[in-house]
């Protein structure tokens, strides 16, 4: 009963971490798809933050834009800061950026970005984020997979350890199996007894590992804020709910273990010479 | 040519409780340890079955339980022929057996008073007057007082006793019981032979597998010897 408590335990946390690793993908995959990047090429007799300005006022106009803002020299490198430092910043010739956030119900496309700046007279060029978001989402699904394929190794490995106990049960039990049948017990009747207990066994132990994931879950939730302990586990109280099935998911295996190891073993039980 | 076995309903009235014929078992490629046994126990009858140790006693006993199928011959219970009988019609025969084990096999969670309506719980649920059929059979049995202990505190005698509380509460048809004074002193032994005794006169058909043979004797019944793997009827 040990050990099943503890897979069940286990493939509460994968499912947990599965739904928590799917939904971080996903806010940053929506956030990506919210933003685009415009790099503005200044023409010959105009500055670059003009270009970059006009750019800004341009975009702001399009539907689909809820804000189009210029990022002035000083943006631009406190961006760049962090990976080249402050000795080359002065020098280093900086590209001319507007950040677009777009709406998120009706994000304009980068075709009709790139439109509107032509339209105005403006060299540019506009990044959407469709290939980090292409990556983000990819990763996303991988994620979510290998939670799956987690969730699902553990619960088959809780699903073979109920069918082990039970006929090591069985095994146990033969006698008593035997007394039963010898006194006018069907075999359906046998299996129904062993089904009820070792399902019994199982739904307490699936109880047990589920309420134990969900008191850790808790205790990271209240740790973490809604974030949880990292941005790449955002825990959420609805994830409780994705430990309620596992007592029934357990007692289901175990019942279903214990009827087909009971009637092997009762099918035996007349032998032939 | 395999008969279709009759529903264990339909052969109440038959005439003989048990038939063998030319019934040969034995276990896997081992030589046989039963060889072309006829037997034929009439409604009613009571019989001892002697042997040495090894001679199929047990294995005789088996067959008659449904508990094995023989490698030739036929078996007929109640007037129908059970030899090669569908799993799921077994336990209606059983219902219509008692059957008692030298090792008792009673169910030490329960206790004396649950092992003893095991079959009536096990053939139906709780029928009104069940209870008190059991409390009367455990008190004829002698464990009026123990009703309420388990196995593992009961001594062997007081088992024994239980355990043919259980097998006859059913009123069986059929009583197979299997050296059934083996772990008893001789006074004991008397006194369940009298309880198999007092069942026979009530309609039951009843086969002791014993190697007391003095007892055997001292019962009156018929006595069945088997040697080598065969069947003999002892002079009387």
């Amino acid at each position: 009963m040990t050990v099943i408590a503890v897979l069940c335990f286990l493939a509460c946390l994968a499912a947990v971490a599965g739904a928590a690793a799917d939904r971080a993908a996903q806010g940053w995959a929506r956030q990506l798809g919210a933003e685009a990047t415009v790099q503005v090429r200044p023409r010959v007799g105009e500055s670059g933050a003009t270009a970059a300005a006009r750019a800004a006022e341009t975009l702001a106009g399009v539907d689909g834009v809820e804000e189009a803002a210029a990022l002035d020299r000083k943006a631009a490198e406190d961006l760049l800061r962090p990976w080249l430092g402050d000795a080359v910043l002065p020098d280093l010739p900086l590209p001319f950026l507007v950040a677009v956030r777009l709406n998120p119900e009706a994000p304009a496309s980068a075709l009709t970005l790139s439109r509107a700046l032509a339209e105005a007279g403006l060299d540019a060029s506009v990044d959407d984020h469709s290939l980090w978001r292409g990556e983000v989402e990819r990763s996303a699904r991988l994620i979510a997979l290998l939670a799956a394929a987690a969730f699902l190794a553990i619960a088959l490995a809780a699903g073979a350890a109920i069918a082990y106990a039970t006929r090591a049960g069985l095994a146990a039990g033969r006698s008593t199996i035997e007394t039963l049948s010898l006194n006018g017990a069907t075999d359906a009747r046998i299996a129904g007894l062993f089904m009820r207990r070792f399902g019994l066994m199982a739904l307490a132990a699936g109880a047990i590992g589920a309420a134990a994931a969900g008191l850790l879950v808790i205790f990271l939730r209240f740790l973490g804020g809604s974030e949880g302990l990292t941005q790449a586990l955002p825990l959420a109280w609805s994830d409780l709910l994705l430990l309620s099935p596992c007592p029934l998911l357990a007692a289901t295996v175990a019942v279903l273990a214990a009827r087909f190891a009971a009637l092997k073993v009762l099918g035996s039980d007349r032998q032939d010479g | 040519m395999p008969s279709s076995p009759a529903s264990a309903a339909e052969t109440a009235s038959a005439p003989e409780t048990v038939r063998l014929s030319g019934v040969g078992f034995g276990y896997a490629d081992a030589p046989r340890i039963l060889r072309d046994v006829n037997l034929i126990l009439p409604r009613g009858s009571f019989h001892f079955l002697t042997g040495p140790s090894g001679a199929g006693k047990s294995s005789l006993l088996r067959l008659l339980t449904l508990g094995a199928r023989p490698q030739t011959g036929r078996i007929s219970l109640f007037g129908a022929d059970v030899t090669d009988i569908a799993r799921r019609d077994i336990p209606a025969f059983r219902r219509r057996m008692g059957v008692v084990f030298q090792d008792f096999r009673l169910l030490d969670h329960l206790s004396a008073f649950d092992n003893a309506a095991l079959p009536l719980r096990l053939a139906g649920g709780r029928e009104a007057g069940q209870d008190a059929d059991v409390e009367e059979m455990l008190k004829w049995v002698g464990l009026g007082r123990r009703m309420d202990a388990r196995p593992p505190a009961l001594s062997g005698g007081e088992k024994q006793r239980l355990a043919i509380a259980r097998a006859v509460i059913n009123r069986p048809g059929l009583i197979v019981a299997d050296e059934p004074t083996g772990s008893v002193d001789a006074a004991m032994a008397d006194r369940l032979l009298r309880l198999f005794q007092s069942l026979n006169r009530l309609g039951a058909t009843v086969l002791i597998a014993s190697h007391d043979q003095a007892l055997a004797e001292r019962s009156g019944a018929r006595v069945l010897h088997l040697h080598r793997g065969g069947l003999y009827e002892a002079a009387a």
